[in-house]
């Protein structure tokens, strides 16, 4: 492999990867506020692909993503509304199974709207063919959008967490929910918005991506996989590390697909991912139990 | 909630109950001119024999599984996979040769003339029940040492994998799986696994015996030291540790023993339909199967034949149309929302007082909102095991 085909697949592997990352934060901020893994977390993704894709026959490419993360943060707050929010002390199992019936409801809904064709943005500069070097490697300006929109969302949300007072409220619901609830913390509207947040961070990633990998009504399971994957890499609730770990699975992905047939794609990250609960639950740089239900 | 124990004789009787009904369907199907629904509730059995394996896992060994439609998949395709190998052109070589005088390979005319000569499918039936055992036990060793999420999400990963190995082989017929596969003689001469009109009332009953038969030998299994001793588990895993129950070896051992009873189903199921597709081992067929145990209660063994039955029947009718899938996620939700034991646990006038109770101190929220979080409504911190202890 020479080295400029090398870069080729790393930046190709970047580009996917910075999309796992984005959807593993996603899972990150739900469990962090309600110890539930969403399993609708790829849903949102689709969601926000397809909707802007809608909008976008109307409006102008910049609204029509406005538009498309607003809606699907509704959505999210909805379904956090609607099945989550009265349930008092649900065990595992039960938030297991009715985040996948969400994920089901979502994704057939989408197909009844949107049938079953790929549907694409188009591409924010330029077009398919446009491409710009960096090194030996030809790039889509396009990729360069998804990196940098994913890296501002990453800066974003670690911002958001770190100084703003709603997010140190997130933080402190994360911590101790009882405790927090005790110094007068609204933490079911902290839940709410915790759903809305991931949510909204998906569907920005769906957009961004939109224009090269294309979205289907069923692209979500596959992107919940990947991006459960890299939230366990990291450890869940680390998300930097989160970040780290989806750059990582996202290059490993590419390589495996120039050597391997592309059907093998998932089975090698999901090997991946069986490969670290078996090995390493806590995650690369996590330091909890993973056994914990 | 505890089930209740029931004796022996009750158990044979409720088994013999059941047959007597499903033999009344039948004569009901068939003097009403319907015969043809049959065929449908034979497929029904089938799956039913997959819902009652997970029903085994889920409820009583308290192990959720997402990958279940793989191993009834394994089944399915080493069946079908065997049985329409045609070795004729092999047959001058020593392994066919010995395999052949051993027994294992039957002719049969081919459909272009000439003989085929093909693995006898008593064989390939052993097979695949046995390749399913040992990719259970296999994959069960490090997947069941986790827990809750992550155990959702092994299973469901290795569900994943089966499937793009299902679909990415050219072996397997890729997108359009395996046809052709021949009928299963069961007693050579007397009684076939095979779609075909002639033997459909036969097949109903091959179907509904082994439901039949596995609903009893599950029923005495749960009922032995090894129920006793899964319930323990369900109920506090430490604590059946501590008491000196073997947690990891009884969970691999019903892991297993839902595997092999998927296998099985696959196995029959694909000689009756005469084929196997991916869509058998997609992960909305393993969802279903969950929908299904979810529908009956876990840990209630009629109740997942009933919901298995019912439900699979109605799907494969055509009742629901397109929204097929969607009325499966509905299922899913409604029933973990409002019944999370199974519908046969509802209590209706119970559920109205706990909506009222609900409802109640929501009012009072809103008159009072500073303390709102002050009563009974607090949230229970995460990683805490639920009402229903499912980790």
């Amino acid at each position: 492999m020479t080295g400029d085909l090398f870069l080729q697949f790393v930046i190709a592997g970047l580009t996917y990867g910075a999309i796992y990352a984005v959807v593993g934060i996603g899972f990150n901020i739900i469990y962090g506020a309600t110890g539930i893994i969403n399993f609708a977390q790829g849903e949102f993704v689709m969601l926000g692909g397809m909707i802007a894709v809608t909008l976008h026959t109307v409006l102008p490419t910049p609204l029509a993503i406005a538009g498309a993360v607003v809606v699907t943060m509704a959505v999210g707050a909805l379904l956090e509304m609607t099945l989550i929010r009265w349930l008092t002390s649900p065990s595992a199992l039960r938030m297991i199974i009715i985040t996948i019936g969400a994920s089901i409801l979502v994704r057939e809904a989408a197909l009844l709207a949107w049938g079953n064709q790929v549907r694409a943005l188009p591409y924010f500069t330029g077009n398919e063919v446009t491409s710009i070097a960096i090194g030996g490697a030809r790039v889509s300006p396009q990729v360069i959008w998804t990196v940098g929109a994913c890296a501002a969302m990453v800066a974003l949300v670690t911002v958001f967490f770190q100084w703003t007072m709603l997010g140190r409220q997130m933080r402190a619901c994360a911590v101790n929910r009882v405790a927090a609830s005790l110094c007068g913390l609204p933490t079911r509207n902290l839940v709410t918005l915790s759903f809305a947040l991931s949510a909204g961070m998906g569907a920005l990633a769906g957009c961004v991506v939109s224009p090269i990998t294309y979205t289907r009504y069923d692209i979500g399971t596959g992107l919940a996989i990947k991006g459960f994957t890299v939230a366990i890499l990291g450890g869940l609730g680390n998300s930097l590390a989160a970040v780290v770990a989806g750059l990582v699975l996202g290059v490993v992905e590419a390589f495996t697909i120039s050597l391997l047939p592309a059907a093998y794609k998932d089975a090698v990250s999901i090997a991946v991912l069986l490969g670290i609960l078996f090995v390493r639950p806590s995650g690369l740089f996590g330091e909890k139990e993973a056994t914990r239900a | 909630m505890r089930p209740r124990l029931p004796t022996a004789a009750s158990r044979y009787l409720k088994v013999g109950i059941f047959l007597l009904l499903a033999a009344a369907v039948e004569r009901a199907a068939v003097l009403a001119g319907a015969g043809f629904l049959l065929t449908q509730l034979t497929m029904s059995a089938y799956y039913t024999l997959v819902a009652l394996g997970l029903s085994l896992l889920m409820g009583y060994a308290g192990q959720i599984s997402l990958g279940h439609a793989g191993f009834f998949a394994i089944g399915g395709y080493t069946s079908a996979a065997l049985t329409t190998w045609d070795l004729s052109a092999h047959k001058g070589e020593a392994l066919v040769a010995l395999l052949s005088r051993a027994g294992v390979l039957a002719t049969r005319p081919g459909i272009y003339g000439g003989d085929v000569l093909l693995v006898h499918p008593w064989v390939a039936f052993l097979c695949a029940v046995a390749l399913a055992g040992v990719v259970a036990f296999a994959v069960g060793i490090p997947v069941l040492k986790l827990r809750g999420h992550y155990l959702a999400m092994a299973t469901l990963g290795v569900g994943t994998i089966l499937s793009s190995i299902a679909v990415g082989s050219e072996a397997l017929g890729a997108a359009d799986g395996i046809s052709g596969v021949p009928p299963f003689e069961l007693v050579p001469g007397v009684l076939r696994v095979a779609g075909n009109a002639p033997v459909r009332i036969a097949n109903y009953y091959v179907a509904f015996g082994l439901v039949a038969l596995a609903v009893l030998l599950l029923q005495n299994l749960v009922q032995s030291r090894v129920g006793r001793a899964l319930r323990a588990i369900h109920g506090a895993e430490d604590a059946a540790r501590a008491m000196g129950v073997d947690v990891a070896r009884y969970k691999l051992g019903t892991f297993v023993v839902s595997a092999v009873l998927a296998a099985v189903a696959g196995s029959l199921l694909t000689h009756f339909n005469a084929g196997i597709g991916p869509s058998e081992v997609s992960i909305m067929k393993s969802v279903r199967y969950v929908a299904i145990v979810a529908v009956g209660g876990m840990g209630s063994l009629w109740g997942a034949l009933a919901a298995s039955l019912g439900l699979n029947f109605l799907s494969l009718r055509g009742y629901f149309g397109s929204l097929d899938d969607a009325v499966f996620g509905a299922i899913l939700i409604v029933v973990m929302l409002f019944a999370p034991a199974g519908i046969l646990s509802l209590d209706v006038r119970g559920a109205a007082a706990a909506i009222a109770r609900r409802v109640r101190p929501a009012r009072a929220e809103e008159r009072a909102p500073e303390d709102r979080e002050g009563d009974g409504g607090v949230p229970v911190l995460r990683g805490e095991a639920g009402e229903e202890g499912g980790r």
